[in-house]
């Protein structure tokens, strides 16, 4: 056999009271797809930051062609032919697509020649780019396409892509498999991070999977069944959320010809939504990230005021109303941002339980607070959705991703919601943690509640929606049941490829 | 009243002039401000680098000397900002805050001996040909040469920010932080150096008031002339040209309203004396209702994560 290309021994990273890379080894081919799978917190960034310069291994070996690698910093990777694609896109808003290629670059050429060299590449590949355009106003997808050409024009030899079709339709995805396909038979060899299984099964030769931080084993993932590997990751069986027959009841939530301004310089605006809820219902809204998702969220909320009856609950023109009085009514919504929009992060859990639940838990008399009450709601919700923490004075920052979801949604569960508004409930969750939610908003529709779940992780919407619907550029699809809904059908509603083309070569 | 003993050609000239501190300290500013970085102590380094460029001139004799002084003085107390907010990562409008504070009082603690000198002339550039224009000459051509610096620094600042990648490094640090880390940029480094470009120019601005302006030492000289350099780097939509407009449109009005008083025009002193901060404000409000916007970075607390 040749030499491999990379070639990881022993590596092992560790931060203060956490051990993110413990001994791993694997090696990857010229050519080759290889995909890293691990949930989240299994190390697998700190992994790929370490061959990309960003941080540096406490102890271990990387080779590269056969020499030894330690690059200090990402412009010796860069030199040596690694190049990465950011899963947090690694661009700059208000600069254009060339400045935005440049800045990845070694030795950028002079702009001129760089903007017909963008041009040249992103058509030869497939991925058109007009490298004057501000990237603040280019879409999700286009977006990836600047940090792939990016990487594209410096001849990479490895190319590091850190979940790169979190933000792409289906059509989208298939597209760039062929793209890297083609890069692969030129010598390429690709690591893939992601946890989206089937999505590994179609692209990749070989799999290495990572839990907590060690290398747990490899398989060859055209051979392994999807639930083999997801149990390979999660390290135990878990149950899949179930669902009951449920009696839908009168519309809880209307929405009609809603339009509303993004109040980001940067955001999407919403073009004339219409849609209801019943009650016992699960309305699925899928998309790309940035199609109009957040302002949806913040429309339904009360944080963006519209037209009086273009939001209706129960039946009463809510449109003017603020997040307060909508919540007294029984209309709850739980944000993306973990961090900073559905939480306090330098808050205890105590008061981050209070921030939403005073006005329906009674834990305020007179303007004052009931302390005792809050926490022993915070208590409630820790208990009923396992929320692993030392006690309720903790601040949100210090837990875990997926115990700090667990806590959002279920202060918001516990509230008993008319009408809950849930975005990326999931996100950023491990497998257990995200079955458990899933199952809790199952559980709260059977009880009567409309639920609406706006997501971009299809197979979850697929799996608990009872209709489906898709945000693009700000307008809504038809809403469709989603049971029997194809791929191919449900890509089409997302808005289909985005003049994404197959590469030329 | 009498509107005729105002000359026009003299106001113009003087305009230069007066527009010339709030120019420097604006630019460096702009700089401090594209990395992301919000210094609020603009009035305190400005009024260091006076007593300091002051003191140099006139113990050396030289006001080059004094304006490299100056330069240095500003630089040195914004090193002091740097450490704060960069590595002791501190908020940076406290120490902003803090920064002017603590610069009034130390110049007033430094120019105790020098109160009531008089420094040494800085040189007018004596342009040949050029000088001899007839109205044209008296205005442009006949200033010092520290106000011809300030033109040179706006299109350096311009064409840096622009046309170099050194600046365009230096944007994306300010527009996302975390991006360029990621990319492999010095984040910290890239900050200091525009902290310390920042600090030297609001010195330089401040010796020119306490050198050729005034020109003599009085605590306080400065006189919010920071402030008004923070403000117009703002309305200015971080753009170096606007900078400079903004900066003679604000001595231009300060100097004719100067005239106006002395000419005993019939509207309260207290109208003509804040007539230069509407003005400026309004048409840089006006100018900036474009889409432009702060650098994403502004004021944010950059500390890498991995």
């Amino acid at each position: 056999m040749n030499t491999p290309l990379l070639n990881l021994s022993g590596l092992t990273k560790a931060y203060p009271g956490v051990v993110a890379n413990d001994n791993v080894s694997f090696e990857i081919q010229p050519g080759e797809v290889h995909a890293l799978l691990g949930e989240n917190g299994a190390g697998k960034s700190t992994l790929v930051k370490m061959i990309y310069g960003l941080v540096r291994p406490d102890s271990g070996q990387m080779m590269l062609h056969g020499k030894p690698f330690a690059p200090t910093e990402p412009s010796a990777a860069r030199a040596a032919g690694v190049a990465m694609v950011f899963q947090h896109f690694s661009l700059f808003d208000a600069l254009n697509v060339a400045e935005n290629v440049a800045l990845g670059m070694e030795n950028p050429p002079p702009m001129g020649d760089l903007a017909t060299r963008i041009r040249d590449v992103s058509t030869t590949y497939g991925l058109p780019l007009d490298p004057t355009r501000t990237v603040g106003e280019l879409s999700a997808g286009e977006r990836q396409r600047v940090e792939i050409v990016r990487c594209l024009l410096q001849d990479p030899r490895l190319l590091i892509m850190d979940e790169p079709t979190s933000v792409l339709t289906p059509q989208e995805v298939s597209i760039l498999f062929k793209t890297l396909r083609k890069l692969t038979t030129e010598g390429v060899a690709i690591l893939y991070i992601s946890h989206k299984l089937e999505e590994i099964r179609a692209l990749c030769d070989c799999a290495t999977i990572l839990r907590l931080g060690r290398n747990v084993g490899t398989c060859i993932p055209r051979e392994t069944s999807a639930r083999d590997m997801a149990e390979l990751m999660v390290g135990s069986a878990f149950a899949a959320p179930k669902r009951a027959g449920r009696d839908l009841g009168g519309v809880a939530l209307e929405l009609k010809d809603l339009s509303a301004t993004s109040p980001n310089t940067f955001g999407t605006s919403l073009k004339g939504i219409s849609l209801s809820v019943q009650r016992g219902e699960i309305l699925g809204l899928g998309g790309v990230a940035g199609n109009g998702q957040d302002e949806l969220l913040a429309a339904l909320s009360g944080e963006i005021r519209s037209d009086a009856d273009a939001v209706r609950f129960m039946g009463q023109p809510i449109g003017r109303l603020g997040p307060g009085p909508r919540r007294k009514m029984g209309l709850l919504t739980a944000p993306e941002e973990r961090l900073g929009h559905a939480a306090a992060p330098d808050m205890s859990l105590t008061e981050n339980a209070l921030l939403t639940g005073a006005e329906r838990e009674q834990l305020m008399r007179h303007g004052f607070l009931r302390w005792g009450a809050a926490e022993a709601f915070a208590h409630r919700i820790i208990e009923a959705f396992d929320v692993r923490t030392p006690g309720t004075h903790v601040a949100a920052r210090a837990l875990s991703g997926g115990n700090l979801q667990k806590f959002v949604i279920g202060r918001e569960v516990l509230q008993r919601p008319d009408v809950l508004v849930v975005n990326q409930p999931t996100w950023g969750v491990d497998a257990a943690a995200a079955a458990a939610i899933r199952q809790a908003l199952l559980d709260l529709a059977a009880g009567g509640t409309a639920v609406i779940c706006i997501s971009q992780d299809l197979d979850e919407l697929m799996e608990i929606s009872d209709r489906f619907g898709a945000l693009n550029e700000g307008r809504l699809s038809e809403i469709r049941p989603a049971q029997g809904l194809s791929v191919d059908e449900i890509g089409l509603m997302m808005g289909g490829a985005h003049g994404m083309e197959v590469a030329h070569v | 009243m009498d509107l005729s003993s105002i000359n026009p050609i003299l106001l113009l000239a003087s305009l230069m002039v007066a527009a010339t501190p709030i120019l420097l300290a604006g630019l460096g500013e702009l700089v401090v401000e594209r990395a992301g970085v919000l210094n609020l102590g603009v009035e305190g380094m400005m009024i260091t680098g006076a007593i300091c460029g002051f003191a140099i001139a006139v113990e050396t004799g030289s006001p080059v000397a004094g304006f490299i002084g100056a330069a240095l003085g500003g630089a040195l107390l914004s090193l002091l900002f740097a450490g704060l907010t960069q590595f002791a990562l501190a908020n940076q409008v406290a120490s902003g805050l803090a920064l002017t504070l603590f610069g009034l009082g130390l110049s007033a603690l430094l120019g105790q001996s020098y109160v009531g000198i008089r420094p040494p002339p800085t040189a007018k550039l004596d342009i040949p040909l050029l000088g001899d224009i007839p109205v044209l000459g008296r205005i442009v051509f006949a200033h010092d040469w520290m106000v011809y610096f300030g033109l040179i620094l706006t299109l350096a600042v311009w064409a840096l920010l622009k046309l170099t990648r050194a600046g365009l490094i230096l944007r994306a640090v300010g527009e996302n932080h975390d991006a360029a880390h990621a990319l492999g940029y010095k984040v910290v480094r890239v900050r200091v150096m525009a902290i310390l470009f920042g600090g030297a120019c609001a010195g330089m601005g401040g010796a020119y008031i306490s050198l050729v302006r005034v020109p003599q030492w009085t605590e306080g000289m400065t006189a919010g002339a920071g402030w008004i350099a923070l403000a117009l780097v703002v309305f200015a939509s971080w753009k170096a040209g606007r900078v400079l407009l903004g900066a003679y449109l604000f001595g231009g009005v300060t100097v004719l309203q100067l005239n106006l008083q002395a000419a005993g025009v019939d509207i309260p002193v207290e109208y003509l004396s804040m007539s230069p901060y509407l003005i400026t404000i309004l048409v840089l409000v006006i100018l900036s209702a474009d889409r432009s916007r702060a650098p994403g970075s502004l004021g944010r607390i950059f500390h890498a994560s991995s």
